[in-house]
């Protein structure tokens, strides 16, 4: 059996004296969707940064399995590697979009500098690549020339996806991707992110505070409180039959529309 | 673990299911016990018994989307088996890919996927390409008799009978050696249940076996080769 594409393993970290993430371990495989839930403050987005890297954790070690087969620890990364990785093989899709886009750069740039980042310098090529993918995100070609601070939220979200997948990673960090947007935006970014990562068989790890969107876009869940994994599983199994008592507030918590 | 037999496809044994509810000081809601039955290739075994006595319970468990209590849940994979009630959330995600498909009473839209989007989805998943895919799930709907004009449209605006056909239509599209039905023809008319009946009839006859439950007394005596009453396995006063 091939070694997961990414493995947690056993990840703490605290601040002072406070823990923001305990212990928590998983494994996530090609084209697998795994969203991790709860509410403020349970340590969600901590857990994001520890497996993306951006923060280091106390204890434990994330272990990645490199294009070239190699499985390497993060922590043993040289810098220029990490970079190489957050650039090529990672995507990262913030809520806030203005912290995954250039804003005083314009739509076309914001998607061909992870590519010129890879050593493309052919500019026909590089913008024939940004137009393709405006496209698949369904942002007409004639924004292309146009800064994100023109364009709506939802839009900059659908930009942010399209500069991160410009590079055919093989996975997607995301947090809260659908936070903020009007209800109906939020359908149309949902439906297009479940179309990619099926077609592009990405693995994706989602933060969400939002049970609906974990049902509609992730295979598996884990359920965080209090910096804890509480309940993981199957994500229609733990939604709809949920064992630990905090799951089992949060899903009888959700208004059916 | 014990083999199935050739023709087996599903073998539940000593099969439990009880609810703690936490929210309710840890109430525990027991549902269902020492639950045994079988489905062999080619048959439609029908769970009976009052509302409440556990039958969506079982299918729910023997799909994986509840967690079974005690006891087994052994599906048919080639030469192997796999106990549904211990498989980890890969090993289930897979079957239900490969062999295991359901039908739920109702269906859960997704916004801006098309009927035959849905279905022809799921056809996908069983490993056609994506004309085939499509083809098989025109037919589907055709035979089901979902008008072809609403066939592009969402079914978030479907009546109820029709977003149930297009259900049906994605359930019968993956090809599954073995179904769980949770009464999918109860908001059905007479012409709409036939034409799930002699699907149903039609995959009988390649092989398929049916685990289902159903509401309407005529689907059950045309389509079940045996009743499982689980009124005897039930943990409940009948409603």
């Amino acid at each position: 059996m091939t070694a997961p594409l990414l493995s947690a393993q056993a990840l703490s970290k605290r601040y002072g004296a406070i823990v923001a993430c305990r212990d928590v371990s998983f494994d996530l495989s090609e084209g697998e969707a795994l969203a991790i839930v709860g509410e403020s403050g349970s340590g969600k987005t901590t857990l994001l940064n520890l497996i993306a890297g951006a923060l280091a954790p106390d204890a434990g070690e994330v272990v990645y399995r490199l294009r070239d087969g190699a499985t390497r620890a993060l922590s043993s990364l040289s810098d220029a590697e990490r970079r190489g990785l957050m650039r090529t093989d990672w995507g990262f899709v913030h809520q806030d979009s203005s912290r995954g886009l250039r804003m005083n750069v314009s739509a076309g740039g914001n998607i061909g500098e992870r590519l010129m980042a890879l050593g493309d310098c052919h500019y026909g090529r590089i913008r024939e690549n940004a137009l393709e993918w405006l496209g698949r995100v369904e942002i007409a070609a004639a924004r292309v020339d146009d800064q994100p601070t023109a364009y709506s939220g939802g839009m900059r979200q659908r930009l942010q996806i399209a500069r991160n997948l410009v590079t055919r990673p093989r996975l997607m960090f995301m947090d809260e991707p659908t936070g903020g947007l009007d209800v109906s935006v939020q359908a149309r970014l949902l439906d297009l992110l479940r179309g990619l990562i099926a077609d592009m068989g990405l693995a994706v790890v989602l933060v969400t505070h939002d049970l609906a969107v974990a049902r509609l876009l992730s295979h598996r869940i884990l359920v965080m409180k209090e910096s804890q994994v509480v309940e993981s599983g199957l994500t229609d199994r733990v939604l709809d039959d949920p064992q630990a008592p905090y799951t089992q507030l949060l899903v009888s918590s959700v208004l059916a529309a | 673990m014990s083999a199935l037999r050739v023709d087996e496809l599903l073998r539940v044994e000593g099969l439990s299911k009880a609810f703690t509810l936490h929210l309710h000081g840890g109430a525990r809601l027991p549902v269902v016990h020492g639950v045994a039955f079988s489905v062999a290739a080619g048959e439609c075994v029908v769970l009976g018994g009052p509302s409440g006595a556990g039958k969506s319970s079982i299918l729910k468990m023997a799909f994986g989307n509840y967690l079974a209590g005690e006891g087994r849940i052994l599906v048919a994979d080639g030469e192997r088996v796999i106990d549904v009630a211990r498989a980890g959330a890969r090993e289930i995600l897979d079957a239900r890919r490969r062999i295991i498909g359901y039908v739920s009473q109702f269906l859960r839209v997704i916004p801006r996927v098309g009927a035959i989007d849905i279905v022809a989805a799921a056809a996908r998943e069983s490993g056609l390409d994506r004309a085939a895919a499509r083809e098989r799930a025109a037919s589907l709907l055709a035979r089901l008799r979902v008008p072809e004009r609403l066939w592009s449209v969402p079914p978030a605006t479907f009546s109820g009978g029709e977003q149930q056909r297009v259900n049906v239509a994605r359930g019968f599209a993956g090809g599954h050696r073995l179904l769980v039905l949770d009464e999918p023809t109860a908001s059905l008319d007479v012409a709409n249940r036939q034409a799930v009946i002699d699907l149903i009839v039609e995959r009988k006859a390649m092989g398929t076996g049916f685990l289902a439950a159903f509401h309407d007394d005529d689907v059950r005596a045309r389509v079940a080769d045996r009743i499982v009453d689980v009124s005897l396995f039930s943990d409940r006063e009948a409603a």
